[in-house]
């Protein structure tokens, strides 16, 4: 499979607070969550974000609570993927568990580029910069549980 | 070659003798908690998918904290739905407004987290059951409904950093000294994906309130857990206490670990982290910072003995003019207990403002938010940008001897300068 779309560039250690407030965390709803997406980092970012766009950020992304709204929110924007140098631990679980896909590379990268990415492949392309980066495949594991639907079908199915 | 603690408690849980670092497994959990926030979407999941399920309810630990007593409408639908899940599936380990307090605390205090057992909790600061030798973690809520579900949990096993802090510690320094400086020490991700191990004279003449503020910030430098030997004091701790039976597991002498830190205790100071990021390490006496507001609380610092040290340092004094402080039990039990103990009139005189329990202004929600550009000195856990208020705000982490002391002066404030 592969995905094209716009990057939103951020730094290092992007925390859960910056990426949904929670003052916001009355709801479990990707829209409603959607709708205050880094509000007070970025607060162009809710209203100029297209459905397909990337996050494409450095080390430590999605740092802070455990809070399952971050990814949440992100699907609820629109965002098709997360390229960071490195993820915080319980945002990359919850990431996985919900479906929002997260890649763990280093490429360069400015606002506003166009990136693929090539998941059978594990490449991805920085096309306006004309840069290119692989990544590695998810443990095994975690591709089981991917292929069975995610971790509530592959929960389903242990319980028979 | 030999077993760290967090190898050997996910190995007993996943019915392995061994495992290695990098292996996914899957774990029998012992217990899972969720709080209001983190519950709602947990039990919407589970309505949807696992209806036909009966849940693992003697694992199922739910806490409501975040915001309660109700901030709004919404928290208190959203505190409702908590109340509601534990009626439909007759779950008993549910803890009302007042009878409970900041989940962590009462994880601890109810004698849910022990020594060896493996717990998992959708709140990120699940990790400070470490301070009693078991490996807890922060989990989210979609996987928290699974674990409800079916009673397990996929894991990778860490690597292990191995701390050794040694030497004695100066007036007024706490547990939480030593946290924010390994932590400005190794950065905000210095421990990602990592469990933590803790050793030396100085962790080992701690009392176990401050071990408990280490483990609980281990994911403050993205750890995974932040695991302390259990010894008597934890044994003591749990007499009378402690739910069922539990084993202390220890690492093997040939056990490997991916870093070992060594620091010497007697030149650690009382510390504040400046803003935004926990990593801002500075000592509080070199931090001249007017601040408005001072608060004292959570599952970071809002034990009993916090509350002493806090009221040690205010006591016949009174609080600047211009600041107000905010003192938030972490636990309707602190609070009995501070009241037993006078602290609540320590507190008054110097013209402190007491609550019940809640997590309240730590993560910004209510009950001492701060407008743009206050600046607040606070035992939390937390300084990110708007954290706790305003994008505009900040707030300096530190010990409740330096919270408490800044009140008094108005300005960041190095007790032993008092």
């Amino acid at each position: 499979m592969k995905i094209e779309g716009k990057a939103w560039k951020f730094g290092d250690n992007v925390d859960t607070d910056q990426i949904i407030p929670a003052k916001y965390l009355i709801t479990g709803d990707l829209k409603e969550l959607a709708a205050h997406a880094f509000e007070n980092v970025r607060p162009e970012f809710v209203d100029e974000v297209k459905k397909g766009d990337m996050i494409v950020a450095e080390n430590n992304f999605g740092c802070g609570s455990s809070r399952e709204h971050a990814p949440r929110a992100l699907i609820g924007a629109g965002i098709s993927c997360v390229i960071a140098k490195s993820f915080a631990r319980i945002f990359y679980r919850n990431s996985i568990n919900i479906g929002l896909p997260l890649i763990e590379t280093d490429i360069p990268c400015e606002e506003g580029d166009i990136f693929e990415v090539d998941f059978d492949e594990g490449i991805v392309k920085n096309k306006t910069k004309g840069a290119t980066a692989s990544f590695p495949p998810m443990p095994e594991f975690l591709r089981e549980m991917s292929k069975a639907g995610g971790l509530v079908e592959y929960s389903k199915r242990k319980l028979g | 070659m030999g077993q760290t603690i967090a190898q050997k408690i996910l190995g007993k849980h996943a019915g392995k003798d061994v495992v290695k670092v990098g292996d996914t497994i899957e774990a029998k959990i012992d217990y899972v908690m969720v709080n209001d926030v983190t519950g709602l979407p947990a039990f919407e999941v589970y309505d949807e998918h696992f209806s036909g399920t009966v849940p693992k309810t003697e694992k199922i630990v739910l806490i409501p904290d975040h915001y309660v007593p109700n901030k709004d409408v919404k928290s208190a639908e959203q505190a409702k739905a908590m109340r509601v899940f534990a009626k439909k599936y007759n779950i008993k380990n549910y803890y009302e407004v007042g009878r409970g307090g900041v989940c962590h605390q009462v994880m601890i205090e109810q004698g849910f987290a022990a020594p060896g057992r493996l717990v998992v909790g959708a709140d990120s600061h699940t990790c400070s059951y470490g301070a009693l030798g078991a490996l807890s973690t922060g989990i989210g809520s979609t996987e928290a409904a699974c674990a409800m579900a079916t009673g397990e949990l996929w894991f990778k096993v860490p690597e292990t950093q191995k701390s050794i802090v040694e030497g004695k510690l100066g007036p007024y320094v706490m547990g939480k000294d030593i946290i924010l400086h390994v932590i400005g020490d190794i950065g905000v991700e210095g421990s990602l994906y990592r469990s933590m191990e803790w050793y030396g004279s100085t962790i080992t003449e701690l009392p176990l309130a401050d071990r408990i503020s280490i483990s609980n910030m281990a994911i403050e430098c993205g750890g995974k857990a932040g695991i302390i030997p259990a010894d008597a004091k934890v044994d003591d701790y749990l007499k009378g206490r402690v739910r069922g039976t539990y084993e202390k597991v220890y690492a093997d002498p040939d056990a490997e670990y991916c870093d070992t830190f060594n620091y010497d205790a007697t030149t650690i100071v009382p510390t504040v982290a400046e803003p935004f990021l926990p990593e801002n390490a500075k000592a509080a006496r070199d931090c001249d910072v007017k601040i408005d507001q001072a608060y004292l609380g959570s599952c970071t610092n809002g034990r009993i003995e916090d509350m002493r040290a806090a009221a040690q340092i205010l006591k016949g004094k009174t609080i600047d003019d211009d600041v107000r402080m905010i003192v938030v039990p972490a636990s309707t039990d602190v609070q009995r207990r501070m009241i037993e103990e006078g602290l609540y009139k320590i507190f008054m005189d110097a013209g402190a403002f007491l609550s019940g329990p809640t997590c309240g202004a730590c993560l910004g929600g209510y009950m001492g938010i701060l407008g743009k550009d206050e600046v607040c000195v606070s035992t939390t856990n937390r300084n990110f940008i708007g954290r706790m208020g305003d994008k505009e705000s900040k707030t300096y982490l530190a010990n409740p001897y330096v919270v408490a002391a800044s009140a008094l002066t108005g300005r960041i404030t190095d007790p032993n300068e008092l």
